[in-house]
């Protein structure tokens, strides 16, 4: 069994699975914070960042000045965003039988990978996972596409120049891959090869392995995987939350006796409680919006908006701040809005029971009604209309490259009044910053990552006791600006292997054991001897039948008839010839009683020794030796083959025969 | 006992010594043995089973019966108890009926016996018994002292624990006659009893059954605690060698109860100043015992008024040890003074626990405890080390938020352990906060605000570690202002101040309702002693804080709104709640008056409708503005909104009130305010006419009368003192009126009785004054107070009252019966 690690990003990952004459890709998540080296696409035509001067190297040469932009002492590429792809060159993707999702954060490189490696198997996901998933890919193809821009840089890409970059360009790793945004037509065709799954739905890979996804408690539709034999367990853990948010809570006690467990996803800022984040957030907002400010909150157009819309609705009220206007900008809020509402048998058991009432599970439906919170596909249009101040913005996209928020942080960036507050933990927000400074507005950073952190997961592993257990490298080392924090990494026994991009792990466990199953009639032939009480042998004889990776026993073909025919001999040819059987020996020789036996047949002068296998009877007149051991019986004796044989006699009558 | 008690006695004795009518309540047997305490205190035992044959029928009937309940039985043992305390009594029923009931004979050798409250029974009742040397003889004739020793191991924790208190006092009672000024005798010489037990004990305390041994400690520890005479000593004189053997054996069995012992025999005042004293053994234990045990008995010696100075200055190292320890696994650089120099072996050990996760968190959790403990203590180890210690505490709550870096792999181990764990944190700041009282240098005590302010500030500290933040910050900034030679606030202070009110402001935009609320109670602390500071009002008015404190006012969550409610009177009494509603007039104040007034007229919970009470109690005191400019109207229109609250305690606080009204204006100060120096002085004493026509015209009359006759006792209580303070003032002034003289006092009149029915619908009216100090003349006030002060079920509390419920639930009384149907 192999894994091909084609991304380093541990919670955005892609692994091919080789297993069982299968290869199963798990998650296809893109790498976007290759997009933080590229200048941010304007909405509104900003004269700051058109303006920019070009960058030169220190010997004045200037030939990179059309592609590399300087800006607040940054250096940006001048052209659309790309974005850092997973591997395609370990493996040859084409021979991809399938393609697990495990959640909408982690298929957004799907279209790089059916649309251009000859992929032609089959990919499962939950039905959340490809709606919502749709409409991140939507957005972020709507973001780049709407602000064309005709340059497209691959100068700087040259390894030899890149050298000469200053940081963090000079650092960025395989820019090679990395690619343009797809097209929405791309991502049509790839989310049509998608085959929808239910949790805990038993989905038969050709025979060979079965695959199911199990509630992972993260995300709408979110789930991790089990890969199983009949003998083997591999599951696929990846984007799980103990918390209690929207989603379904996480089946945990499925991921039980996997040989393999292989573990990404876990929370990305492992030291921030996400509680204490949410409190950060309204404290800061209500402080904001108070003092007559604005508030700008980058973010994905699902998943933790949702909670945090839920409770700005409880908040808002007791902060005296009902009066200020929520704004949910993007291409598809809508969408996502009502979606969330009708994905009812995916959400936590408190919003399920609410459809029943009939409510609808989030309040956000409330505050639409109400007025207080709007949603538009863009800043242009009713927007411009409806816009008051101060007022609280979520909008995308949260690497502010691209999306209705780099306007607003052109627009709102001057005043010190105002606050953006970062709750999404994809991007660093000081580098994502970076092109804005100098910036008089104020900064908040309060991730919100609901996923397992390390506590958890070693609670996890506790419970569900993998044997092996495969993870990023990054999670077997502290992370490096708390290198002493030696208890964020996974603890378990035995340690955990890691991989790294671009490595090929053999995973550490054998496959022992194959079913078979026994025609009915042959099963029928067979007679049982029982040789221990609840232990019973038959021989069998027959033929073994392998199509599909099932394997059949069925009878042997009877013996060819003598009569007959040309072609009838023909056919008999291919039978495998059925030899008669020699009989099958169980059993073990008591030594003292053996010995007894002897001397009873006229044999004198024996002498028994040990050894560490087993004894040596020395017949010392016949210049004989016997050589008794666990599971071998050796006569040696010089050419007389009547003693042997009537020694081998006596050895018989202690072996029983079946 | 009265003639109502002896005519329904032989009918209660009857149910109980009928097992078909089983006692289904408990707690009637043991009201009824109190109730015969009390009767065998005031009267001769003897007489009273005399003169009721029943209850000795009930005593030998009992014992006999075949199925009687385990309850009856128990109750009868403790009942012959009761009354063998005294000797007569003891040698009437010496005969026949107490052998039954405690010898071999008895309930001991029955099926019933197993159930553990009959064992218990058994041993109270013996308990109660052995009073005189008569009863010495019983127990031995009897073998109970066996018994007694067996019954030390019993399943029921109840049991074993009274069998021990039990030997105990049959010791104290035979060595008795020996205890005053004689020169006590040698073990040897004692009596038989008191030599058996004492070879019981040598012999459990020889014993390799834990148990066993801490059964014995359990003994001495108690012994030693009750009983000071001579004789004690010579206990302690043959046991502690014993004892002393304990400490040799690995592990040192039953550490706790021997520290116990050691800490008792140590602050004894016969055995701590002998030559005998504890002092070596207790020096062995602090070594032998691990960081766990030895701190409590460290604690403990450090807490004694006289004790060797090595053994002082070895306890404390004991308690220092784990911090030592923290210390040495973040210290990066060498050399620095720890808080104890040249480490001993004993560190390994402390390193182990620190290096367990389980272990861990309690043991630095007791540490800080303890170390809390000692440090307001006049005896406390001189001198103090308060710059390791603080050193220390601030390195604690750096491995908890994960920012201290580790030295050593003890380091490392305590990084994981201790991120993030609230437990370590709240002991670590309550610790920080005592630690106050005691500075450090400039360098440290910025550090100790720094550490205080990243708490205060991190999101992820839970309500708990923050509300113990703000009160360690508080008390800092207090020291920090009380430094000699500091005037206003401090350096500190003046520097902190800037950042902690940013953070103040968000804590109280904080979406969790505790957080709030401990940042306004915070702020209201801040506020009460800084109010005055210049430098405070300047960085508070600069703030949002007081505008997000008013705005608090309309909380969704009552407590919030009530400390809200405290916290703008503070602020308000202060002048500080600067919200200038006009750019014309900034320096005019909006009144808050006619917001409390809403909040308690209309909020629906107790509690903010209690804060404003409060605050108008202060605001009254310290003769607050809103309220000075019109105080009658004030009382008037507060009086009419409290005597309709449904909350007793508003109602209470509006008497408070009333009476600081009273105070006032009879000219006579109330009770000593802290804030009244600065303030303008009550009004001088007008005459009396015109105080009476004051308190008419707030209706206080009216409240005080409605008060008297209030469903929940402490207002009528309250109300009664007030109107006798009232009455006491008024008196020396005589009076022109004759009580029940006027028209009017009839109607008042009439109108207190319709209340004290009940009827709490209809108002006074406007009347005059001579009228009301007429009825305040007529009401027997003292009277009213004796029948308050004796509490509503003192009816029900009478044995009559007792004895007659017993028959009731069996249905026997005759006119009980009649009522059924």
């Amino acid at each position: 069994m192999k894994l091909y690690c084609l991304s380093g990003h541990p919670t955005l990952p892609c692994n091919v699975l080789k297993f069982k004459s299968t290869t199963i890709m798990l998650d296809c998540g893109l790498d976007m914070t290759s997009t933080l080296n590229f200048l941010p696409l304007p909405l509104v035509q900003s004269p700051r960042l058109s303006n920019l001067p070009g960058w030169s190297l220190k010997d004045g040469n200037a030939f990179l000045d059309k592609e590399l932009k300087e800006c607040s002492g940054h250096v940006f590429v001048d052209s659309v965003p790309e974005f850092c792809l997973p591997e395609t060159e370990l493996i040859d993707l084409s021979t991809v039988d399938v393609i697990l999702i495990s959640n909408y954060h982690c298929m957004m490189a799907l279209p790089y990978i059916t649309e251009h490696t000859g992929f032609s198997g089959t990919v499962y996901a939950t039905e959340p996972t490809v709606q919502i998933g749709r409409l991140l890919m939507e957005e972020l193809v709507n973001f780049i596409e709407r602000v064309p821009k005709a340059q497209s840089a691959s100068l700087w890409k040259n390894k030899d120049i890149q050298r000469l970059l200053p940081s963090p360009l000079k650092d960025a790793v395989e820019v090679s891959t990395w690619r343009r945004c797809y097209t929405m037509q791309e991502v049509n065709s790839a989310l049509s090869k998608i085959q929808l799954v239910g949790y805990s739905q038993k989905i038969e890979l050709f025979g060979a392995v079965q695959v199911t996804p199990l509630s992972s408690g993260y995300a709408l539709g979110s789930s991790n995987w089990i890969i199983q034999s009949h003998y083997e367990k591999v599951s696929y853990v990846s984007g799980s939350s103990l918390l209690t948010t929207h989603p379904q809570p996480m089946d945990q006690a499925s991921l039980k006796n996997s040989d393999v467990l292989v573990l990404t996803g876990l929370t990305q800022i492992p030291t921030a409680n996400p509680d204490g984040m949410v409190g950060e957030f309204c404290s800061n907002l209500a402080l904001t919006v108070r003092n007559g400010g604005n508030v700008l909150v980058p973010c994905y157009p699902s998943g933790v908006i949702y909670d945090l819309l839920e409770c700005l609705y409880q908040y808002i009220d007791s902060a005296g701040l009902s009066s200020v206007p929520l704004y949910f900008i993007s291409p598809v809020a809508n969408s996502s809005l009502e979606f969330s509402q009708i994905f009812a048998e995916w959400l936590c058991h408190n919003k399920q029971s609410k459809v029943y009432l009939p409510e609808p599970p989030f309040p956000h439906a409330e505050l639409i009604q109400t007025n207080k919170l709007k949603h538009y596909p863009s800043i242009h249009g009713d927007f411009s209309n409806d816009f008051r101040q101060p007022c609280v913005v979520f909008t995308g996209h949260p690497s502010l490259r691209f999306g209705d928020v780099v306007h607003f942080m052109e627009l709102w960036g001057k005043s010190s009044l105002n606050t953006v507050i970062f709750t999404e933990p994809d991007f660093s927000y000081l580098e994502a910053l970076a092109p804005y400074q100098p910036l008089a507005m104020k900064c908040i950073y309060c991730p919100i990552d609901t996923r397992l952190n390390f506590i958890q997961v070693s609670k996890l592993l506790k419970e569900v006791q993998p044997l092996h257990v495969v993870c990023p490298e990054q999670y077997t080392q502290p992370p490096p600006a708390q290198s002493h924090r030696t208890d964020l990494v996974i603890d378990c026994q035995p340690p955990a292997t890691s991989y790294r991009r671009a490595e090929v792990l053999t995973l550490p466990f054998k496959r022992r054991y194959e079913r078979i199953e026994i025609m009915p009639e042959l099963a029928d032939s067979l007679v049982p001897m029982e040789i221990k009480p609840g232990i019973s042998l038959a021989t069998v004889s027959a033929v073994l039948h392998t199509k599909d990776n099932k394997h059949v026993l069925q009878p042997p073909p009877r013996p060819a008839q003598p009569t007959s025919g040309k072609k009838r001999k023909r056919v008999s040819d291919d039978v495998p010839d059925c030899k008669v059987l020699k009989p099958l020996l169980s059993g073990s020789i008591p030594v003292e009683q053996f010995v007894q036996t002897l001397e009873k047949h006229g044999f004198s002068d024996i002498k028994v020794e040990d050894t560490a296998k087993g004894h040596i009877v020395l017949l010392q007149e016949a210049e004989t030796l016997i050589q008794i051991e666990e599971d071998s019986t050796h006569i040696i004796c010089d050419n007389d083959e009547m003693l042997r044989v009537r020694l081998r006699d006596l050895v018989l009558k202690f072996l029983q025969k079946f | 006992m009265d003639h109502e008690c002896a005519r329904l006695l032989p009918a209660v004795c009857a149910v109980l010594a009928d097992p078909r009518q089983p006692v289904a309540d408990d707690t009637c047997l043991e009201k009824l043995l109190d109730w015969f305490k009390t009767v065998t205190e005031a009267e001769s035992s003897l007489l009273l089973l005399q003169e009721n044959p029943c209850l000795l029928e009930l005593l030998s009937h009992v014992p006999t019966l075949q199925d009687v309940s385990a309850g009856v039985l128990s109750f009868s043992l403790r009942l012959a108890g009761i009354f063998a305390a005294q000797e007569d009594c003891f040698q009437y029923l010496q005969v026949e009926l107490l052998p039954g009931l405690f010898g071999a004979a008895g309930p001991l050798s029955r099926a019933v016996w197993a159930v553990p409250t009959v064992r218990s029974g058994w041993i109270q009742g013996l308990r109660s018994l052995a009073q005189h040397p008569s009863a010495l003889h019983f127990l031995a004739d009897h073998g109970a002292v066996d018994t007694v020793f067996s019954l030390q191991g019993d399943a029921s924790l109840f049991v074993a624990s009274a069998a021990g208190q039990l030997l105990v006092h049959i010791l104290a009672l035979s060595m008795g006659g020996r205890a005053e000024g004689h020169t006590c005798p040698q073990g040897d010489d004692w009596p038989t009893c008191a030599q058996k037990i004492v070879g019981h004990i040598e012999e459990s305390l020889c014993s390799t059954d834990t148990s066993r041994v801490t059964q014995a400690l359990n003994v001495l520890t108690t012994t030693f605690g009750r009983c000071q005479s001579p004789w004690t000593e010579v206990l302690w004189e043959q046991l502690s060698p014993l004892v002393a053997r304990l400490l040799e054996r690995d592990p040192v069995p039953a550490p706790h109860p021997l520290v116990d012992l050691l800490l008792c025999v140590a602050r004894s005042p016969v055995l701590g100043s002998s030559d005998l004293g504890p002092w070596e053994m207790t020096a062995q234990a602090l070594s032998r015992l691990g960081p766990t045990q030895a701190g409590p008995l460290a604690l403990g010696v450090l807490k004694l008024h006289l004790c060797p100075q090595a053994l002082r200055t070895q306890a404390f190292g004991v308690l220092l040890q784990p911090l030592a320890c923290v210390l040495k696994a973040t210290t990066q650089a060498p050399g620095l003074p720890g808080l104890l120099d040249g480490t001993s072996e004993d560190s390994v050990v402390a390193d182990a626990l620190l290096s367990s996760k389980s272990s861990c968190v309690g043991l630095l959790c007791r540490t800080l405890a303890h170390l809390e403990e000692l440090q307001p203590l006049p005896q406390h180890p001189s001198p103090w080390p308060q710059v390791p210690l603080l050193r220390a505490v601030v390195t604690i709550l750096r491995l908890c938020d994960g920012s201290a870096v580790p030295a050593s792999s003890v380091g490392g181990c305590l990084c994981g352990t201790l991120a993030g764990c609230v437990r370590v944190q709240r002991a670590a700041l309550d610790f920080l906060g005592t630690l106050s009282q005691g500075m450090g240098p400039q360098e440290q005590v910025t550090q100790v605000f720094a550490i205080l302010l990243e708490y205060l500030e991190r999101p992820d500290s839970s309500p708990m570690v923050l509300k113990k933040a703000f009160q360690a910050t508080l008390r800092w900034l207090l020291s920090s202002a009380r430094t000699p030679g500091c005037s206003g606030l401090g350096p500190h202070a003046v520097l902190f101040l800037p950042e902690l009110f940013p953070v103040l402001q968000k804590r109280l935009c904080s979406p969790c309702w505790e957080v709030r609320d401990s940042a306004l109670e915070f702020l209201t602390q801040l506020s009460r002693h800084w109010g005055g500071q210049a430098d405070f009002r300047h960085v508070l008015l600069e703030s949002e804080v007081p505008e997000l404190t008013q705005q608090l006012l309309q909380d969704p969550e009552s407590y919030v709104r009530a400390s809200a409610v405290t916290a703008m009177g503070e602020l308000s009494s202060r002048g500080l709640h600067a919200t200038p509603t006009s750019p014309e007039q900034p320096e005019v104040q909006q009144s808050l008056l006619p917001e409390f007034l809403h909040i308690l007229s209309a909020d629906s919970e107790g509690f903010p409708r209690r804060a404003v009470m409060q605050v108008f109690t202060e605001w009254l005191r310290g003769g607050h503005a809103d309220v000075a400019r019109d105080t009658e109207r004030f009382m008037a229109t507060v009086l009419q909104v409290v005597s309709r609250d449904l909350d007793w305690e508003v109602r209470a606080q509006g008497l408070e009130l009333a009476l600081v009204f009273l105070g006032q204006t009879l000219g006579q100060p109330g009770p000593h305010c802290p804030y009244t120096v600065t303030l303008p002085k009550a009004a001088p004493p007008s005459p009396l006419t015109e105080v009476l026509g004051a308190l008419c015209r707030v209706r206080l009359f009216e409240f005080a009368f409605r008060a008297l006759f209030d469903c929940d006792r402490p207002v009528a209580q309250k109300s009664c003192d007030l109107l006798l303070f009232l009455r006491d003032k008024t008196a020396p002034y005589g009076s022109p009126w004759e009580a029940g003289g006027s028209p009017d006092s009839a109607s008042v009149e009439a109108a207190l009785q319709r209340w004290q029915a009940g009827e709490q619908g209809q108002p006074l009216g406007d009347l005059e004054p001579e009228a009301m100090l007429a009825t305040l003349r007529s009401i027997d006030l003292e009277g009213l107070r004796g029948t308050l002060a004796q509490g509503s079920d003192h009816v029900e509390k009478s044995p009559q009252s007792l004895l007659r419920d017993m028959l009731a639930t069996v249905g026997i009384l005759q006119e009980n019966q009649a009522d059924c149907y």
